[in-house]
């Protein structure tokens, strides 16, 4: 420790007012300080003492909270890996196989991201702030296993100018920043980060067992629903075509269809299809919860997320509220379109909307993320109950976007302050009436 | 109509080092002080003494040119020893080295049932002149009271809740008669009620409980629970044009000692308290004494903080410093200038923490009493973490909001978002509390200054 304070000590000249390096002097701090916390003391007015928190051990909490999550998703990758390819693989095979594939994107995000706010501090003179050690983790965990090293590079780089610096700095910022890397993919590297990315499998597709698939629960979800209603349509054309044309083949082909649409008429279709999806047992909604399917690497496991929720919420770190009423909004929203049930997707089981996808991870390391969330206490319930409502809504009403909870999230952090102003709005009428009576 | 509030929000920070309910003895201070900080709203101080002169205790020191009815006094007889200016000659404070024994400037003396003859004006005349008028503080910005205003209510906290803070039956023991003496005095300045809150939690000496022409009202919870701004938010809160003045029980004593004895008394028990102090008692004094006598051969190490007042709104003096006109403790902390390898992460189980994340333990054990420093605990950072500050302040107020417009330098918001309600007391815990190490008092009487010269 000795050499450590003196090879600081022997530096700060250099980066202190007037030294060479002024500009790095944030840089300088945000090493120094990871080391020792300063000999600051308060001011000579003004509260005496101050609480032994601060930012680096609020951020640092986060991301134990993740870790879970993390050496789940590590074994994760592994696992499907192995699946996918029919071998029986011991546990140390398949952590080593899933480290191999994520650590890389983790030490690409940190060091990347880092390396994005040392250039904003030195440029803009402020403090590195502990918020990226947060989003850092946060970044590999939305991904798929087989992002390639350069698009995480680019989506952090734009996370982090874009989405955070362009604001002025943590603390600042609309959006969340890890959610806003993970948009930029979406939108500008569709293909890797759709489709059957989610499981990372041999080139050589002999390697991989017969009738593997790599769709995610949402994915089956929507085909089925989609498939359901495209037969019905084609049922609904032939009629017509047979009405017009009473001819042989039309009534062949009109009976066909019907047959089809019957086959799909049935109210557990995604169900159906998740149970016999190709790995046994995958998508059975144990299975689920504890995440044992394809998926971005940290957000497969609800149980993992659960536990991160657990250490936020007995921390006070993360907001208890928006956890538990994103849930809430979820599960709500799911209720209802199990009463309207106007397509096959509606009928999905309300409980199943909290274990596939990304909800659960979402809920509790985004929803949460304090600054882009609402700030006011009764906001933080309005905040999540739309976030789980509208993710639900993505899923089932818009095939296009799979996954809702991301496009949940972002739009609600566009609306965060606009349900903070109301909450604002109303103390101030409160004080207000109070006047005028 | 007594009410009886009950506040779920707060914290108590637990120190060691609380005064014992005795009065210990050394030397009296050689010297005590007079200064303009001690208040809010002096602008333009003017001295009516120079170095040499001989006073006594209540002989005008200086007045302000703004309200040049108030004189500020001499708390002890003695010499003018010493006139400390700072930085562009701002009068800092007025150091008078005491006599052996006191002597009092002669005021009028009234009997009781003469005092509640006296009309208001003077009252007032003989109040402004003495040097107790001082003790009054008006709400809104918590500024000297203007002795033209009528206040729609004046309210009296009968406990301090602060860390450490005294034990106000043991600080007025014997002061009944002169306690409600001031209550009739101050009865003529509002045509409202006088408030006197006291504690539901705990005793209640007689003087606070048999109190007459008051409504008593009873509160309970943490602190800021004692902070008389928090007690007017939920008693009779302050609007937009609304004035309420406070008073402390010590400032009623000294209004009732000068009008049935004649005099401007000073003489007050200060406590002596905090984690370095070895023998914590109280100490029997004059206001704004030099604190070198009480701390003398009573402290535990020699790398320390001496605070005039509490940790949490109090200021840092030298050893050989003086307390101000509303001191009535003396708190001594560590100082903390010291580096902490790994601080930041390694489990925390000796400094205080209203939070609980990864390793701070604090939380574990609610009973343990700290032994703090003054270090900051951490580097200044921009606003992330929200709710906290709701968390301890017990008002319909959203604290966070609240200093994001005084920033943003917003008058709009400040005034409907209630900056009328307090002053920086009564958001000292935010301060104390927050992640990002922000100045929330210092933001909170700028603020207050914006809107008061606007």
């Amino acid at each position: 420790m000795k050499f450590v304070k003196n090879t600081f000590d022997k530096l700060r000249p250099q980066v202190e007012k007037g030294g060479k390096f002024e500009r790095l002097y944030g840089v300088f701090e945000a090493f120094e300080t990871l080391f020792f916390v300063p000999a600051h003391t308060t001011k000579n007015k003004g509260v005496q003492i101050r609480d032994a928190v601060d930012m680096k051990r609020l951020m640092n909490t986060v991301i134990i909270a993740m870790l879970p999550c993390l050496f789940f998703g590590i074994w994760n990758v592994g696992h499907q890996h192995f699946l996918a390819i029919g071998q029986d693989a011991e546990l140390l095979d398949k952590l080593i196989f899933g480290a191999i594939k994520v650590l890389p994107i983790v030490v690409v995000s940190y060091a990347v991201g880092l390396g994005t706010e040392f250039v904003f501090s030195a440029v803009r003179r402020h403090p590195v702030s502990e918020g990226f050690l947060v989003t850092g983790m946060l970044i590999p965990l939305v991904l798929p296993p087989t992002i390639p090293l350069w698009q995480v590079a680019m989506a952090t780089v734009f996370a982090v100018v874009i989405g955070k610096e362009a604001f002025g700095g943590s603390g600042m910022n609309i959006l969340n920043v890890a959610l806003t890397a993970r948009a930029f993919l979406y939108f500008a590297y569709p293909s890797a980060i759709s489709g059957e990315v989610w499981t990372v499998v041999p080139q050589n597709e002999t390697e991989i067992v017969q009738g593997y698939s790599g769709a995610t629960p949402l994915a089956i979800a929507a085909e089925s629903s989609s498939a359901a209603s495209n037969a019905r349509n084609t049922e609904a054309e032939m009629l017509q075509k047979k009405a017009d044309d009473p001819s042989e083949s039309n009534t062949i082909l009109y009976n066909e269809a019907v047959e089809n649409a019957k086959a799909l008429n049935t109210k557990s279709l995604v169900l159906d299809n998740m149970n016999s999806h190709w790995g046994s047992k995958l998508y059975q909604f144990n299975s689920m919860f504890f995440g044992f399917m394809p998926g971005s690497i940290g957000e497969t496991s609800t149980l993992m997320c659960l536990i991160g929720a657990f250490i936020l919420i007995v921390t006070g770190v993360g907001s208890w509220k928006i956890i538990f009423s994103v849930f809430a909004g979820a599960y709500g929203m799911g209720l209802l379109f199990n009463g309207v049930g106007a397509n096959e997707f509606m009928l999905l089981p309300a409980q199943y909307h909290l274990v596939i996808g990304g909800l659960a991870f979402g809920a509790v390391f985004m929803a949460t993320d304090p600054v882009t969330a609402a700030q006011t206490e009764a906001g933080k319930w309005i905040y999540g109950l739309l976030i789980g409502a509208l993710t639900v809504i993505i899923r089932v009403m818009n095939p296009a976007y799979p996954e809702g909870i991301m496009l949940a999230i972002l739009l609600m952090n566009v609306f965060a302050p606009l349900i903070d102003f109301y909450v604002v709005k109303a103390n101030k009428n409160r004080r207000l009436r109070r006047a005028t009576v | 109509m007594s009410q009886h509030i009950k506040l779920k929000k707060g914290y108590n920070i637990k120190l060691q080092g609380a005064a014992e309910n005795r009065i210990a003895t050394c030397e009296q201070s050689a010297t005590f002080s007079v200064k303009p900080d001690s208040f809010h709203g002096i602008q333009r101080p003017k001295l009516l003494v120079k170095e040499g002169d001989k006073v006594k205790a209540g002989t005008p020191i200086l007045f302000d040119k703004k309200h040049n009815s108030i004189m500020f006094a001499a708390p002890v007889s003695g010499e003018v020893a010493n006139i400390v200016r700072g930085e562009k000659r701002k009068l800092l404070e007025v150091v008078i080295r005491a006599d052996k024994d006191v002597e009092f400037a002669d005021f009028s003396k009234h009997s009781i049932s003469e005092i509640n003859n006296l009309s208001r004006e003077d009252a007032a005349k003989q109040m402004l002149e003495s040097g107790v008028w001082p003790n009054i503080v008006q709400r809104p910005f918590g500024v000297l009271a203007n002795p033209d205003e009528h206040p729609k209510s004046i309210f009296i906290s009968a406990f301090d809740s602060h860390p450490l803070a005294p034990n106000y039956d043991f600080l007025f023991k014997g002061e009944d008669k002169y306690f409600q003496a001031g209550i009739e005095v101050l009865k003529k300045f509002t045509a409202g009620q006088i408030h006197l809150n006291i504690d539901a939690e705990g005793e209640v000496s007689q003087m606070f409980a048999h109190a007459k022409n008051v409504q008593l009202n009873k509160i309970s919870g943490a602190h800021p629970a004692g902070n008389v701004g928090v007690q007017i938010h939920h008693i009779d809160p302050i609007n937009k044009g609304d004035v309420v003045w406070t008073i402390n029980p010590f400032g009623v004593i000294q209004i009732g000692k000068l009008f049935l004895e004649g005099v401007y008394d000073t003489s007050r028990l200060v406590a002596v308290a905090g984690p370095e102090v070895q023998k914590p008692a109280y100490y029997k004094t004059y206001t704004g004494a030099n604190i070198e006598n009480f701390v003398a051969n009573n402290l535990k190490s020699d790398h320390v903080r001496f605070i005039a007042g509490n940790v949490l709104t109090g200021s840092r003096v030298d050893g050989n410093g003086h307390l101000g006109f509303f001191d009535n403790l003396v708190t001594v902390i560590e100082e903390g200038d010291k580096e902490e390898v790994f601080g930041w992460v390694l489990p925390q189980f000796n400094k205080p923490s209203f939070h609980r994340a990864l390793g701070l333990m604090a939380f574990m054990n609610p009973s343990k009493e700290f032994r703090v420093n003054s270090n900051m605990n951490g580097e200044a950072r921009s606003f992330v973490q929200t709710g906290v500050f709701e968390k301890v302040t017990p008002m319909d107020i959203l604290p966070t909001y609240l200093v994001k417009a005084i920033l943003a330098e917003d008058y709009d918001d400040m005034e409907s978002l209630g900056i009328y309600e307090v002053i920086e007391e009564d958001l000292a815990l935010c301060e104390f509390v927050d992640v990002s190490k922000h100045d929330i008092q210092e933001i909170i009487r700028e603020g207050l200054d914006m809107i008061q010269n606007s």
